[in-house]
C-alpha cells in the first residue's frame, strides 16, 4: 500500500459537492457523530476510514437522509448538496435519494430480474418515456456498472441468481439508473473476494468521471487504491481529512498515524 | 455448569484417542436417550392421530350411506280418486304401498306375514309421501312409478351393524319380527343400501328423523360466513399490521395496541360470541342467526390471528431490502408496497387460510348468536338471503346432532365431522400449495 504511486498521484481540485459543517448525530442518548465539518468535492473518490463504531457509516447515511428510518437518530447541524440543505423541511428525502445514490455493504438485489432491478428506479422516478427508453437506460446503467457484457443474455434471471461481485456491481448499476450525481458507497467490497473486489474498485475509479464517490472502507489498502481524498473517523470525530497521499505517508494527527499503522483499530 | 466444577486435576493423565473415557460415554448415552424420548413422542402422537382418525372414519362413515326401500308400482286414475274419496286419504295410499310390497315379496317367492304397522316402524308412514308425488307429477297417474323411500334409522343401524337381534329390545320404533321382514326384503332386492346423497345436499331434518338429515344448509351457512370473514378480516387484518410494522411511531400507546393484539389472540371465543350477540344483534339490531353476524363474530376472533401473523412475515422480510429499495428514491408505501409485501404474501396467505380454518370449526360463538343446527332447515333464497336468513353452519350443526336423543344422529355427527375436516384439509392444503408457490428466495 505505501507505494509511491500514492504520492505521485495527480491531485486536481474540483468543486465542493457535499458541504457539512458542525453536524451532530445522536442515537437516543448516545452521541455518535462529533462536530463534523467536511467538504466533499465532486468527481472524486472520498474514502472514509476508521475503526469499527467510529461513526463512518453513520455519517455517510446522513448524506441520503437513510438514518430517517432510525425512530431514535436525530441528526443536528447543516448538510448542503450543491448549496441546498438537505434536511430543509421542505427538501424530501425520497427526492434526494434519487439524486444521492447508495451501494450498500451486502449485495442486496430485489428478487426479481436483472432488468426489472436496474429498471425500478427510472420506474418509479418516470425517467423512462417508453419501454425502448427504458431499455436504454438499462444497458447504458448495465455498461457504467462494467456487468453488461455478463449479464445481457440473461436480463431476465433473477438478479439474486449471479454471483456475489455480480450481485454489487448490478447494485452499483441500479443506483446509477437513477442519474444520481453523488453515489454513497458503505463498505461495498466487504463481502467479495479479491477479484470482485478488483473489478468493483476499477468500476468505483470509472465512476469518478461522472459521480461524487463516498466510500466508506474498512481496507485501508482499498482506500489507498482508489481514492483522491480520505478522512479519518475516530470515536465520532473526524480526526484527519486531505489528500490521500499525504493522509497515508504524512499524517498530521497521531491517532491518523496509529490506525494506518496498524497501533489502534 | 458441571463441567466448571470438575476439578482438572481429576481427569486421567493421558488416554489414547482410540479409547472412550466414561465422561464421554455418559454424553453419548444421555444424547441416545434424549433421542429415544423424542422417538418415542412423535410415536405415540402418531398413534393418537392414528387412533383419532380411525375412530372418526369407524363412526363416521356409515352417516354416508343409508337404506331405501324401493318399490314399483302403477296407480290409476280411478284408483287415485278412490283414494282421495276416503276419510283417511293418506292410509289409501299407503295401502296401496303395501299391496304392491307384498306382491313383490309373492313374486320372489318369499312368504313373510307382516302387517302396516311393521311396514311404518321400517319405512315411516309412506302414504303422504306418495300422495304428494301424485299431486304434483299427475301425469305419473297410469303409469308404473319406482318409490324409492328411505328406511328408518333402527333399519340402517341394522344394515351397518349398530343394531343387531341380540342388542334389540322390542320397542315401537322397531320389533324382532320386523327384522325377518327386512331380511326377507333384502333378499327380494326391495331394501338395500345405497349412497346418501342427502346427507350432503340435504337440510337438517326433526329430532326424531335422523335418516333425513343432511349437512347441506349449513355447508352453505359457513360458506357465507367464510365469505364475511375473508373479506372483512384479510383486508383489515393486512392494513393494520403493515401500519404497525412499517409506518406506526414506537412508543407506549402501539406497544399497548401490540400486546392488546396478543392477548385478544388468546381471548375465548365465547367471549366474542356474547359480543357479537350484545353489539351486532340486541345493539345494532342485524338479524339473529344470520351467517352476515356469525361472519362478524368470526372475523373480530380471526383478526388478531391474521394480524400476528402477517406481522410476523414482514418483520422476516430482510431490512437489506427496505434498504436498497429506499437506496433508489422509492418513498416508504413504494417500499412496502413493491417490495417488502409480494415477499411476505406467503406468510399473509398461509396464516389467513389458517385463521379461516380456524374460524371455520368454531362452534362456541355460533350457538350464542343462535346459528344452532336446528335452524338450517332451508337454503337461502339467494345470495343476498345466504348472509341475512337464518342458517346453521358445520360445527354447530354437528353440535346439535351430537345432542340429539336418538342414536342415529350419532353417525350424523361424526360422519359431519368428516365433511368437516375434509374442508379443513382442503384448506390447509391450498395454504400449503400457496406457501410453495409464492415462496421467493434471496
Amino acid at each position: 500500500m505505501n507505494d509511491m504511486r500514492i504520492v505521485e498521484r495527480d491531485v486536481k481540485t474540483n468543486e465542493v459537492k457535499i458541504a457539512a459543517k458542525d453536524v451532530q448525530v445522536y442515537y437516543g442518548t448516545n452521541h455518535a457523530i462529533k462536530d463534523v465539518s467536511v467538504d466533499i468535492e465532486d468527481k472524486t473518490v472520498t474514502a472514509f476510514i476508521g475503526p469499527s463504531g467510529c461513526g463512518k457509516s453513520t455519517f455517510l447515511r446522513c448524506i441520503n437522509r437513510m438514518n430517517d428510518t432510525i425512530d431514535v437518530c436525530r441528526v443536528e447541524g447543516d448538510i448542503r448538496i450543491d448549496g441546498d440543505d438537505i434536511y430543509d423541511a421542505k427538501v424530501d428525502p425520497v427526492q434526494l435519494r434519487a439524486k444521492v445514490g447508495m451501494v450498500f455493504q451486502k449485495p442486496n438485489p430485489f428478487p426479481k430480474s436483472i432488468y426489472d432491478n436496474v429498471a425500478y428506479g427510472p420506474r418509479i422516478h418516470g425517467l423512462a418515456k417508453n419501454k425502448a427508453d427504458l431499455d436504454d437506460i438499462v444497458e447504458q446503467s448495465l455498461r457504467r456498472g462494467a456487468i453488461w457484457n455478463e449479464v445481457k443474455d440473461r436480463l431476465h434471471a433473477p438478479g439474486t441468481g449471479l454471483s456475489g461481485g455480480q450481485q454489487q456491481r448490478l447494485c452499483i448499476a441500479r443506483a446509477v439508473a437513477t442519474e444520481p450525481e453523488v453515489l454513497l458507497m458503505d463498505e461495498p467490497c466487504s463481502a467479495l473476494d479479491p477479484i470482485a473486489t478488483a473489478q468493483v474498485e476499477e468500476l468505483i475509479d470509472e465512476l469518478r468521471k461522472n459521480y461524487s464517490v463516498v466510500i466508506v472502507t474498512h481496507s485501508m489498502q482499498q482506500a489507498a487504491r482508489v481514492s483522491q481524498k480520505t478522512a479519518f473517523f475516530h470515536l465520532g470525530n473526524l480526526v484527519e481529512f486531505g489528500e490521500t497521499g499525504q493522509i497515508f505517508t504524512n499524517p498530521v494527527d497521531p491517532r491518523t498515524e496509529s490506525y494506518i499503522t496498524g497501533r489502534i483499530g | 455448569m458441571t463441567d466448571a466444577s470438575m476439578d482438572p486435576a481429576a481427569r486421567p493423565a493421558k488416554s489414547g484417542l482410540t479409547v472412550t473415557d466414561a465422561r464421554t460415554r455418559k454424553r453419548n448415552a444421555a444424547e441416545k436417550r434424549f433421542r429415544a424420548y423424542g422417538m418415542a413422542a412423535i410415536g405415540l402422537g402418531l398413534l393418537f392421530l392414528l387412533f383419532l382418525f380411525g375412530s372418526i372414519l369407524k363412526s363416521g362413515l356409515p352417516a354416508f350411506t343409508h337404506t331405501i326401500v324401493s318399490v314399483e308400482f302403477t296407480m290409476s286414475q280411478a284408483d287415485v280418486d278412490d283414494a282421495e274419496s276416503k276419510m283417511l286419504k293418506t292410509k289409501a295410499y299407503e295401502n296401496f304401498f303395501i299391496a304392491a310390497l307384498q306382491s313383490q315379496l309373492e313374486a320372489s317367492a318369499l312368504d313373510v306375514a307382516f302387517d302396516a304397522k311393521a311396514i311404518e316402524r321400517i319405512v315411516g308412514k309412506t302414504g303422504g309421501t306418495i300422495r304428494s308425488h301424485f299431486k304434483d307429477n299427475p301425469g305419473d297417474i297410469g303409469k308404473p312409478v319406482a318409490f324409492e323411500l328411505a328406511a328408518s334409522s333402527r333399519v340402517d343401524g341394522y344394515f351397518n351393524g349398530r343394531v343387531t337381534r341380540e342388542t334389540l329390545v322390542d320397542s315401537r320404533f322397531l320389533q324382532l319380527t320386523d327384522l325377518d321382514l327386512v331380511d326377507a326384503l333384502k333378499e327380494a332386492g326391495i331394501i338395500q343400501s345405497a349412497f346418501n346423497w342427502n346427507f350432503i345436499t340435504g337440510k337438517d331434518s326433526g329430532v326424531d328423523n335422523p335418516g333425513g338429515a343432511g349437512l347441506g344448509a349449513s355447508v352453505i351457512g359457513s360458506f357465507f360466513m367464510m365469505l364475511v370473514v375473508l373479506f372483512l378480516s384479510l383486508p383489515i387484518g393486512v392494513a393494520a399490521s403493515i401500519y404497525l410494522e412499517e409506518f406506526a411511531p414506537k412508543n407506549r400507546f402501539t406497544d399497548l395496541i401490540e400486546v392488546n393484539i396478543s392477548n385478544l389472540a388468546a381471548v375465548p371465543s365465547i367471549v366474542f360470541g356474547i359480543l357479537g350477540l350484545a353489539v351486532f344483534i340486541q345493539f345494532a339490531g342485524l338479524p339473529q342467526s344470520a351467517p352476515l353476524v356469525g361472519g362478524l363474530v368470526l372475523t373480530l376472533m380471526t383478526l388478531p390471528t391474521i394480524i400476528i401473523s402477517t406481522r410476523a412475515s414482514l418483520a422476516a422480510v430482510p431490512p437489506s431490502i427496505r434498504d436498497a429499495a429506499l437506496g433508489v428514491g422509492a418513498s416508504k408505501m413504494q417500499s412496502v408496497f413493491h417490495h417488502v409485501l409480494p415477499l411476505a404474501m406467503p406468510g399473509i396467505l398461509t396464516g389467513t387460510i389458517i385463521g379461516l380454518a380456524q374460524a371455520l370449526g368454531e362452534t362456541a360463538p355460533l350457538l350464542l348468536i343462535g346459528m344452532v343446527g336446528f335452524v338450517a332447515r332451508e337454503y337461502p333464497e339467494g345470495f343476498i338471503a345466504g348472509f341475512t336468513d337464518a342458517n346453521s353452519a358445520m360445527p354447530a350443526q354437528i353440535y346439535t346432532w351430537a345432542s340429539r336423543a336418538d342414536p342415529g344422529f350419532y353417525e350424523k355427527a361424526w360422519g359431519g365431522i368428516i365433511i368437516l375436516l375434509l374442508f379443513l384439509i382442503t384448506m390447509n392444503t391450498i395454504a400449503v400449495i400457496l406457501r410453495r408457490r409464492f415462496e421467493r428466495r434471496w
